[in-house]
């Protein structure tokens, strides 16, 4: 395990993370894997996020070394699509016993390795440790060389066990077997001045194939995606491209600033989602290949495919934005997605009522600050009522999120969409804007919703429990604004840090008492924040607030 | 008789299982206001949800211990208590039910220890009812992780009563296999009902994990059976159990209170519903009801105009014991012959299968001994469809989890009419697969063998 607790604290080091270079040297050390909390998290675990990253491989077989649960629960289950082989949709386990618990499942693995090779001849066999093999001492690494030696194909480790953290970290570490094992171990049939890596695309929904058309027509050449659609053959040769596209925030960002430290690979940080991010990204893709040796003109084809996309794609748009006047979309998204689908939104005219950023970086925080405006009214950890009470209010018309969070929506017949990756419409490039906006259309005008929406003919009108729930939320309201010292007791009991049950008032009183002018000041004096971690946007809020409160008060 | 056999593959291709930790936090959905809880890491939470989200297309409550690796070495107990004052400070709920998962029994932490001293030092959650089972993912399957779940509950939550004259010949227990659906369940609570009697099901997945609107958003399961109502099942006249995975838990209702149980290890089909029709009129003193001989009439109809076409179907089902004994029994009783049999894990009715042989497998075993023995029909939950396509055979989904098709959950397996429509259900099935893939062309007989339902022939 020292190797792996190695290449943890190597991850924790990544420079390139912007987070991560804000911090002091001893927080670095302890990384991004924040303290999960127990009884009160919700999220995938290292494996996981392991599993999540690679999977879209499609011609690996992934074996999973470990008891049923791990595959057995969740194999097939990703929207990932592939233009070839099916494989990586083969769910392969060890499905270990109890015998193998104690007495170590180390042949188990090797023998099933042969198992696939033989039935199944993969061009490589990925495997993933999870945490009973971990705990039990299993060393997969030595399982693979072995392994990789007799059968003479690529065998790789995926050392990633469930309970060393969270799903981020497991996509990164992911990234490092990639590094370690796969990528520039073989060697492209030929290259092109126009070889493009993108990296941190899973082709969900096959929303790649929404954006390949426009680089297939410009000539640019996807030499390896990594990993949506993507081959082993291609991973293993992608150290020849020529320039590197990052696009899931910060899950893979290892793989791509290693690549360029080790290969000379530039890259840079885009999205495919919205027509602008789209046009920026394909400039930028042509500007860093133009810079790597591809012909000056290459920039001119880009910009006449861009005013081509976008007139197209604003015309089709065009059509909806009379009817999305007014219309309100309350988005509730986390990490990449959050400051991409706002822009888009916009786009289509609609207007957003908040959106959540409990998994997004601060930086994601800040580009949907600047693209909303100063106004953006920023929803965290909204209670299932709360969510309701604002759906409701009509002050959104529409939910937008993630699978799970889904059945708030329709519980409370409000029109809902999902954009996270179970969906099952891809929504990239200009394309892809116009399938969102046609499909945010479908659902806001479905006649469903007034059917749903009516009182069963024994309920009397205002007896039904959503007027119920309403009355309550506004009788609390009026109760609050005709006492405003309890109004101020309600404003001091909000609930800044979940994990640690940390309420307003005692972070403000503490920042007071102590003059504390840093998050970690605060976490010192009142453990706000020494959970999940996720709070600690909102206590540096309400520390700017103070600041400025003071210095107002100091300036009369 | 069936022999029943293990496969011998060490590596596990395509799973038909799913592990027991989920199968017991399912079991505890079926509580009113209950958070269940996995002891483990997050991601084994956080595939259980996932799965059950997908299925039951509804708001799953699962919670976890979240146990990093430090923790699972150190052990666990500091987690289990943040969890359960965390669980209980957040959603109040009326029970708490964990499992173990196999990262913490491989440690082997002591979690029915835990819960004493946690009781002990935090006077909030002294009486809030706390269930432990052992559940560990490397050991046997979900059906599996179910059944000791329910056995764990009626042992620790069911009172005894505390003299024979307080009990209630009209209150029945049903203690349901996971085999069933909210739908089945909410069948059997309307024929019980007929006869006069009240049901108390255990687990109620038909009061949480039926689709319907709960008047306030809660964070734990939205209905289901109460603590209150399970003290109380020691005063039923009877417990009727459903499955042969229930017994030990009709066992221990038994042993604890004394009330008798009755074993319906089908309960789909004719002669099933014939005997629980005969018990219920035993039991209740009550004709059965002119609805339900009306439907079992019904059901013979079915059964006469959908034998032309499951008739002679060469059956291939993967499926957990009790579910596969449903469906291969009903489906051998329309004269299928069950030619494929795998199942996750041992159960006593697989040998009683009406086939030769049934394996304890994967569905990379239904699929290749499907097409060795040109199986023409396909049962088995939602993971089967790679295999159904690459076959070529018409694919009946049946059994958690359903992520591809819609109603999982309303799926209707039990009573006169359960059966009846599962047969229109096969058949409409069948008969569109043969206007699709099989009608016949003027070299269908050329060979001299006809047409075949398979794949072959196209």
């Amino acid at each position: 395990m020292s190797s792996l607790s190695a290449t943890i604290q190597d991850v924790f080091n990544e420079p390139g993370c912007g987070k991560n270079a804000n911090k002091s040297e001893a927080e670095r050390k302890k990384g991004c894997t924040k303290q999960l909390q127990p009884g009160g998290a919700a999220g995938g675990c290292a494996f996981d996020g392991a599993k999540i990253a690679l999977q879209p491989l499609t011609d690996v077989a992934h074996l999973v070394h470990g008891p049923i649960a791990c595959e057995g629960n969740s194999w097939d289950n990703r929207g990932a699509k592939s233009s070839g082989s099916n494989l990586w949709r083969t769910g392969f386990t060890t499905d270990i016993n109890e015998t193998d618990v104690v007495f170590g499942g180390e042949k188990r693995l090797f023998k099933s390795i042969r198992e696939i090779i033989e039935k199944y001849d993969p061009p490589a066999i990925f495997v993933y440790q999870t945490c009973v093999p971990a705990m039990i001492g299993d060393d997969i690494d030595a399982v693979c060389k072995a392994a990789r030696e007799k059968f003479n194909k690529p065998v790789i480790p995926i050392n990633s066990p469930g309970f060393v953290g969270p799903k981020n970290l497991g996509n990164k570490l992911a990234g490092e077997a990639l590094l370690q094992h796969v990528i520039g171990t073989e060697e492209p049939e030929y290259t092109t001045p126009y070889d493009l890596n993108i990296i941190g695309e899973y082709n969900l929904s096959g929303e790649l194939w929404q954006v390949k058309p426009l680089l297939d027509e410009l000539g640019i050449r996807i030499m390896a995606c990594i990993s949506g659609d993507g081959k082993y053959k291609e991973v293993a040769s992608s150290h020849r491209a020529k320039a590197a596209m990052m696009v899931c925030s910060k899950a893979m960002i290892n793989v791509a600033r290693k690549m360029e430290e080790r290969y000379g690979i530039p890259f840079f940080e885009g999205s495919f989602y919205g027509i602008e991010d789209s046009s920026d990204s394909l400039r930028e893709i042509a500007r860093m290949l133009i810079e790597r040796g591809a012909p000056a003109e290459l920039m001119d084809r880009t910009e006449a495919l861009i005013a081509r996309e976008e007139a197209k794609a604003w015309a089709a748009i065009a059509k909806y934005k009379p009817r999305f006047e007014g219309k309100k979309v309350l988005l509730i998204t986390g990490g990449v997605k959050s400051w991409s689908v706002v822009a888009a939104l916009q786009e289509a005219g609609l207007e957003l009522v908040g959106t959540s950023v409990k998994k997004s970086t601060k930086e994601d925080k800040e580009r949907i600050k600047e693209l909303m405006g100063q106004d953006a009214h920023m929803i965290e950890d909204m209670t299932p009522r709360e969510m309701y009470k604002m759906l409701k209010d009509a002050r959104a018309d529409i939910m937008l999120s993630g699978g799970r969070s889904q059945f708030i929506a329709l519980k409370a017949s409000m029109p809902w969409l999902d954009i996270n990756q179970e969906r099952h419409h891809a929504y990239m490039g200009y394309v892809g804007m116009v399938k969102l906006v046609e499909e945010i259309d479908k659902a806001l005008y479905n006649p469903v919703w007034a059917q749903v929406r009516k009182p069963a003919p024994w309920e009397k009108a205002g007896e039904n429990w959503q007027s119920r729930a309403m009355a309550q939320a506004e009788a609390e309201a009026a109760a609050l604004a005709a006492d405003p010292v309890k109004a101020e007791e309600a404003r001091r009991a909000k609930k800044i840090c979940n994990c640690k049950s940390v309420e307003l008032g005692v972070i403000e009183d503490a920042i007071l008492a102590n003059n504390l002018s840093t998050v970690e000041g605060v976490r010192e004096k009142t453990n706000a924040s020494g959970g999940c971690g996720a709070c600690a946007v909102r206590i540096e809020e309400i520390l700017e607030q103070m600041v400025s409160a003071s210095h107002a008060i100091a300036a009369e | 008789m069936a022999t029943v056999s293990v496969s011998k593959k060490a590596c596990s291709v395509n799973p038909l299982k799913m592990s027991q930790p989920i199968g017991g936090a399912l079991a505890f959905m079926g509580l009113r206001g209950a958070m269940p809880l996995l002891h483990g890491s997050q991601g084994c939470t956080s595939f259980g949800l996932v799965l059950f989200t997908r299925h039951f297309k509804e708001a799953i409550p699962m919670q976890t211990t979240a146990m990093s690796e430090v923790a699972t070495v150190l052990g666990g107990y500091d987690n289990v208590e943040q969890a359960v004052l965390n669980i209980y400070n957040r959603t109040k709920p009326e029970i708490i039910g964990i499992c173990s998962t196999g990262v913490t029994e491989t440690k082997g932490d002591d979690v029915d220890g835990y819960i004493k001293l946690i009781r002990e030092k935090n006077a909030a959650v002294a009486h809030l009812p706390i269930v432990y089972v052992s559940t560990p993912d490397f050991k046997d399957a979900f059906q599996d992780g179910w059944e000791k779940t329910v056995t764990r509950i009626v042992e620790t939550m069911v009172e005894a009563p505390k003299s024979v004259a307080r009990r209630d010949p009209t209150k029945i227990n049903v203690l349901p296999g996971c085999h069933l659906t909210p739908g089945d369940l909410d069948e059997l609570r309307t024929i019980i009902e007929d006869f006069g009697l009240e049901p108390t099901f255990l687990p109620d997945l038909a009061g949480s994990l039926d689709g319907h609107i709960p008047d306030d958003f809660t964070p734990t399961t939205i209905g289901g059976v109460g603590v209150e109502e399970i003290s109380m099942m020691g005063q039923a006249g009877w417990t009727i159990a459903i499955g042969a995975q229930m017994r030990r838990a009709a066992e221990a209702m038994q042993k604890k209170t004394g009330v008798p149980f009755r074993m319906f290890e089908r309960l789909c089909g004719l002669e099933a519903n014939d005997a629980l029709m005969s018990f219920l009129t035993d039991i209740s003193g009550r004709p059965v009801p002119m609805k339900y001989r009306r439907q079992r009439g019904q059901l013979v109809d079915a059964m006469l105009d959908g034998h032309f076409h499951i008739g002679g179907r060469k059956l291939a089902v993967g499926a957990e014991p009790d579910l596969l004994n449903e469906i291969g029994g009903l489906l051998t009783e329309l004269g299928a012959q069950l030619l494929v049999a795998v199942t996750t894990t041992q159960s006593p009715v697989l040998e009683r299968l009406p086939t030769e042989e049934v394996l304890i497998g994967d569905l990379e075993d239904l699929e290749n001994l499907a097409k060795a023995r040109d199986c023409d029909l396909m049962v088995t939950h939602s993971h089967g469809r790679q295999t159904a396509s690459r076959l070529k055979i018409p694919f009946f989904r049946m059994g958690i989890p359903m992520f591809d098709r819609l109603g999982g959950g309303h799926q209707l397996m039990v009573g006169y009419r359960g059966g009846r429509d599962l047969i229109f259900d096969i058949s409409n099935l069948l008969m569109a697969d043969h206007d699709d893939n099989h009608e016949p062309t003027p070299d269908s007989w050329r060979d001299g063998v006809g047409p075949s339902h398979a794949a072959t022939s196209h």
